[in-house]
This record gives structure tokens, sequence and C-alpha cells, in this order.
């Protein structure tokens, strides 16, 4: 792509991880400018969970570098990624099922309570003041989600649009600066995706956020995505703008087996 | 003029001081027997270790065992001290233990904060480097405490003998409590690493550890009037105000732990139970949580145990065996994990039943069948109600109230209309 000068929010270089005799991942670089809206798509283990995993510090990547505005991050602990401002959501969602929804924002707001242990013991005037702070802050964050008037429900039994969505929330209450995306449109029908889609524009512009999303459904990586990356048994095989992607040989093969280029090229000529 | 008083908190505080207060005037009017009035003090005991242990398991998530174990080590620190100081107005075991127990704990403050900046440091070196800390701060306190303790001597025998007993006493069921709480830290460290199942194990063999430490108290540990297995004699009893010093106990833990659970903390102690990677990719530290709740429970435990030293007034290392360890976990599972409520009424209900009920009804002689029928009662329970008495109830001080919903103007929901399609 040509290039900008908007500030460098992500930058992985040379990223290997080997599960015992698997390479799962080999030699993926990746570079996000800030505001980005990236794809990262491929086949079902392609490794693209992987790099998710490795960018939030779940797995130290074996060799590679990944720097986070002007931090390097490989080896730190996912909590201290989180606290530096990397949100991510999970694959099949990971609420904390049994508690409120409010309490499952409030959680991840916890890294800015702002109030310390003791505070918390005595239930003193500090620990007053900042909790109904706190409290105020993931109730602006349901009321954003439209999900304000089921702060008193248990997580795991809201509707699973309405789960997707308490987790997007639940990310974004842990102020974060990059949002990785796993999967956010699984399991919705297209009704719910095209919501989805508008959803997650709302929230780079509201939040100013950077999103990485991994996504199956074609339709709403090629419908948002400015950027995607393509990978395939661990490698990266293409990039490009979604124009590009979709006429890229390499990516329909690897999506549908080889000689399927060729078999699509003249579908669309007939066509 | 007068600041408005949460009705929660008054009906809360009005009842558990009203408890106390009837139990006192059937105590002089001798409804309740010593007997009965004993085993209301051990089912407060048995309540605080359980508090702690729900804090562990119900709360955190984190199976343990070892309760019992932390239980034992502060009932005998506890009984030490008291022992030393009525029967030789001797403080020497109250100054080691109190520097002991300051030095360490501050040590391990300020080491916790510089370990956790080092990135990549496991967490077997930094076992090591506790480790060596605590001997080195338990020598120094050994030689500090001794040098100062005649000096305390003299003034505390300058005060009143009932003034002085109660410094000691009220001194040495905290100090108990820390000691607990520091050993829980140290011993935490390597094994909170472990998944849950494994961690029950570990603890399960930190309880028969210390159970057969406290076997040989006499000779391999070498504190003479621990008397190892024939058993600790000679605790001065509290009798007279024992059962408030224990109740006073009991609603400060009750109270620390409600505070502690319905604050942010406490919300990131739960959050590690429901979903630990979860909670990870939330930025909530894992590892500090687990050994935070590790350290708090073994606290009460240690504290209870202090309590219990001084109620029962003798020591016998069987009543610390590992089998018995179970007993709070019985209570807690019983009350409904991650109930509060449940866990102070079972552990009354739990021995009043055992040993006060079972007693009248089964007929002479056959005494010892509770404990056949105790667990049939168990059983049933579970099969009928497998979320505990009480489930997920919570009295109205302990419960956490929803925060009243602020009136959103429609600007802000007009800003996302788009979600409204859903």
């Amino acid at each position: 792509m040509s290039a900008d000068n908007r500030e460098t929010i992500l930058q992985a270089s040379g990223l290997v991880m080997q599960f015992g005799g698997l390479r799962a991942v080999n030699n993926f670089d990746l570079t996000l400018k800030k505001g980005d809206l990236a794809g990262l798509i491929g086949p079902n283990g392609a490794g693209k969970t992987t790099v998710f995993n490795m960018i939030t510090g779940v797995y130290p990547p074996t060799a590679g570098k990944i720097d986070f505005g002007d931090q390097e991050i490989t080896g730190v602990e996912p909590f201290r990624i989180n606290q530096m401002g990397i949100a991510r959501t999970f694959q099949n969602i990971r609420l904390f099922p049994t508690l409120t929804v409010l309490d499952n924002v409030r959680i991840a707001y916890h890294p800015h309570a702002g109030y310390s242990l003791v505070d918390g013991i005595l239930h003193n005037k500090k620990f007053q003041v900042k909790e109904r702070e706190l409290t105020e802050r993931a109730q602006e964050f349901l009321s954003v989600f439209n999900l304000q008037d089921r702060q008193g429900e248990i997580a795991s039994s809201l509707p699973y649009g309405e789960q997707r969505r308490l987790e997007i929330a639940r990310a974004l209450a842990a102020e974060p600066r990059l949002l990785l995306l796993d999967e956010p449109a699984a399991g919705m029908n297209p009704n719910e995706s095209v919501a989805l889609m508008d959803l997650i524009h709302f929230i780079r512009d509201r939040f100013k956020l950077t999103i990485l999303l991994i996504e199956h459904q074609m339709r709403v990586v090629m419908g948002i995505c400015e950027h995607i990356t393509v990978m395939d048994f661990g490698e990266v095989i293409a990039r490009g703008n979604p124009t590009e992607i979709q006429a890229n040989t390499r990516v329909v093969e690897a999506y549908l087996g080889p000689g399927a280029a060729a078999l699509s090229e003249k579908f669309r000529r007939k066509k | 003029m007068f600041k408005k008083i949460d009705r929660n908190k008054l009906v809360f505080f009005g009842g558990l001081i009203g408890f106390f207060l009837v139990i006192q005037v059937l105590q002089l009017m001798g409804i309740v027997t010593s007997f009965l009035s004993t085993i209301l003090s051990m089912g407060t005991v048995l309540a605080i270790v359980s508090l702690g242990l729900n804090l562990i398991y119900g709360f955190n998530g984190q199976f343990s065992l070892g309760q019992w174990g932390f239980y034992a080590i502060g009932a005998y620190s506890a009984a030490d001290i008291t022992y030393r100081w009525s029967n030789n107005q001797d403080t020497s075991a109250l100054m080691v233990l109190l520097f002991s127990v300051v030095l360490v704990g501050g040590a391990i403050m300020i080491l916790y904060r510089t370990l956790s900046r080092l990135r990549g440091l496991d967490a077997l070196s930094a076992f090591v480097v506790y480790l060596l800390a605590t001997f080195g701060f338990v020598f120094l306190a050994v030689k500090i405490g001794g040098a100062l303790t005649p000096a305390m001597n003299a003034v505390l025998g300058a005060l009143p003998t009932w003034l002085s007993f109660t410094i000691v006493y009220i001194l040495a069921v905290l100090i108990a409590g820390l000691v607990a709480a520091e050993i829980s830290f140290l011993f935490g460290l390597p094994v909170l690493t472990l998944g849950s199942d494994y961690f029950g194990i570990a603890t399960l063999g930190f309880s028969i550890i210390v159970k057969v430490l406290l076997d040989n108290s006499d000779t391999l540990l070498g504190f003479e009037e621990m008397k190892g297995a024939r058993g600790m004699i000679g605790i001065p009893k509290v009798d007279d105000w024992g059962w408030f010093a224990v109740f006073a106990f009991f609603m400060l833990v009750v109270v620390v732990t409600r505070n502690l659970l319905h604050s942010s903390f406490g919300r990131a102690i739960i959050s590690v139970r429901e979903d630990e990677i979860a909670a990870k990719a939330m930025g909530i530290d894992v590892g500090f949580y687990k050994t935070l709740t590790f350290v708090i429970g073994s606290l009460f435990a240690g504290l209870a145990g202090g309590l219990y030293a001084h109620v029962n007034a003798f020591l016998h290392p069987d009543t610390f065996n590992f089998i018995r360890s179970f007993d709070p976990l019985i209570v807690v599972v019983l009350g409904g994990l991650g109930s509060m409520t449940g866990t102070i009424f079972a552990s009354y209900a739990y021995l009043l039943v055992v040993e006060w009920l079972l007693r009248q009804i089964l007929p002479p002689g056959f005494e010892n069948w509770r404990f056949v029928v105790f667990p049939v009662i168990l059983l049933i329970m579970m099969l009928l109600k497998p979320n505990g008495l009480f489930g997920n109830f919570e009295m109205p001080f302990l419960r956490q109230l929803l925060p009243p919903l602020k009136k959103k103007p429609a600007a802000e929901s007009a800003a996302a209309p788009q979600e409204a399609a859903q």
C-alpha cells in the first residue's frame, strides 16, 4: 500500500511458533498503523488464532519480535499486555459466566480502579468515590452497546448475539488502543452480521481504536476490512485490500484447492 | 446531625449483637450449658476457618486442604506465647514471633514489589529468594527479640495481671494469624502455579507435614512445652470473656471478607474462578490474586487457631490430623460454595448436629454412630440440594446490591442506533 505517515501501532516481525514438531506459524510479519481496520483470514488451521495468542502473550513466540507502539512486548505476561493497551475477544466466547453483565465489564475495568487493597477492605471515602466512578463508567460502556437494561442478568443467560456484544464491551472497558477480535461473527445470521459490521465501524470511530479481526464470513471481512492478510499453513500467502485479495490466485487455491483458481476464472468469464 | 445508617447494615450488626446477647443471657440463666457454649465458641472458630476456605475455594476456585495445617500453626504459636507468659512470666515467644512476623512481612512486601518488576524470573528462583530472606529475618528476629525480652518482661510485669494477660492474648491471636499467613505465602508461591486438583493434593501434603512436626514438636522442633504427641497442656483458658473475643474476631472477619468481595479486588478474585484465561486477557494478574486469596484465607485460619487454643486450653496433634481438614470443606460445601451466609450457618449447624443433636438422639452407648449418621445426612443433602443449603443466597448486608441505573437520556442510545436493529 502507499506509504502514509500515520503512527505504527503494532509491528510483528519474523514470528515463529513451534509446537513440538509442528510449525504453527512461520515467519509472520504484520504492521498495523493507528486507526487501521485490518483482517486476518485463512482456512482452518492456518495459524490465525496462534498469531493472536502470540500478540496477547498467551504463547511466547519461539522466534521473532513484537513491538506495540514503542515498547517491545515479546514474552510479556498477558495481563501486562492488556494493561499496556491490547484487548481481545475469544473465538469461543469467554465471558465470566456466572457473574452479572455489569460485573463482567467492571472486572475488565479493574486495572483502572484507582484505589488500593486497603481502601477496598476499609470501604473508606476514597473507595466509595472511585467505586461509584467505576460503576458509572461500566454502565456507560453497557449503554453504548445497548446492554444497560441487562446489567443485572447473569452473563451466560444472555442470547448469543448479546454475549458477543458483551464480550466486545468488556474488551473495550480495559481502555485498549488495539482491539483483536477473534471471529466476532461466528454463529451469527446475516442480519446480525450486518449489525456487527456497523458496530465495529462505530467503536473504531468512537474509541479511536485500531482493530485487527479474524473472520471466516467473507461478507464481513470484505465488507469492513481495509487491509487483509491471508495465511495458509502458518505462512502469509497474500496481503492487500479486499479487491486484490479476491483476485489473488493463491488465496482462492488455499481455500478451494489447487486448480480452483482456473475454474473460478472460467466461471467468472462465463457469467 | 445523625448520619443516615444503612438499613441492611443495621439489621445485620443488630442481628449479630442480638445473637451474642441472647446467648449471653441464656448462659446466665443456665439454659445454655457450658457444654453448649463451648460448642458455640467452636462453631464460631470453625466459621472463621471456613470463611477463609470459602474465599479460597468458593470465590477463587482453588481447592485447598491445607487450611487445617494453618489452623494448627496458628493454634500452637498462640498457645506457646500465652503459655510462656502465664506460666513463666516470659515474653520470649511473644517478642521473637512479633519481630519475625513484622520483619518477614515487611521483607515479603518489599521483595514482592521488586521481584514482580523483573521479567522472566521463574517461580522457583523467586521462591528461593523469599525463603533465604525469611530465614535471614527470622534469625535476626530471634536475636532482637531475645535482647528485648527482659525489658518487655519488666514492662508487662508492672501492669495488672488481667491487663497484661489481655494484651498478650490479643497479640498472640493476631501473631498466630500473621504467622499462618506468611507461611502460606511461602508455601503457596511454588504450589499455586499448579492446577486446581494438584494444588489440593499439595496442600493436603502440607497438612500432613504440620501434623508430623507437631507430633515431634518437643524433640524435633525443640519446644519442650508443646510436649509432642502427648498434647500441650497448661494453656491459659480464656473463660469469662473468651466467647466475646471469639465473637469479636468473627465479626471482624465477616466484615473484612464482605468488604473485600464487594470491591474491585473481590471481583478480580472471583474472575479467576470464572475463567482464568479470560481474566488474564482482561488485565487481571491471576498469580497475584491466587496468592492474595490464599494468604488471606490462611490468615483467617491462623486467627481461628489462636482463638481455638484458648477456648479449649488443650492442644493435641490428633486434633490437627489431616482427616479433620475436611471439616471446613464439608462446612463450605454444605453451606454453599461462594455463599458467606451459608458458611456461617453451616459451621454452627455442623457442630450442633454432630456434637449436640446426635448425642441427644442416639441411644446411650451409640454416640460414635454420629459419624455414620452425619455422613448419611450429608449424602442426602448433596443429592437433594447440590448447591448447598443456601446456594447463592446472601443475607442483605452481605449481598451485593445492583447499582441503580443512571437515567441516560436518549442521546446516548441514539448514538448507537445500529444495535437496535438486533
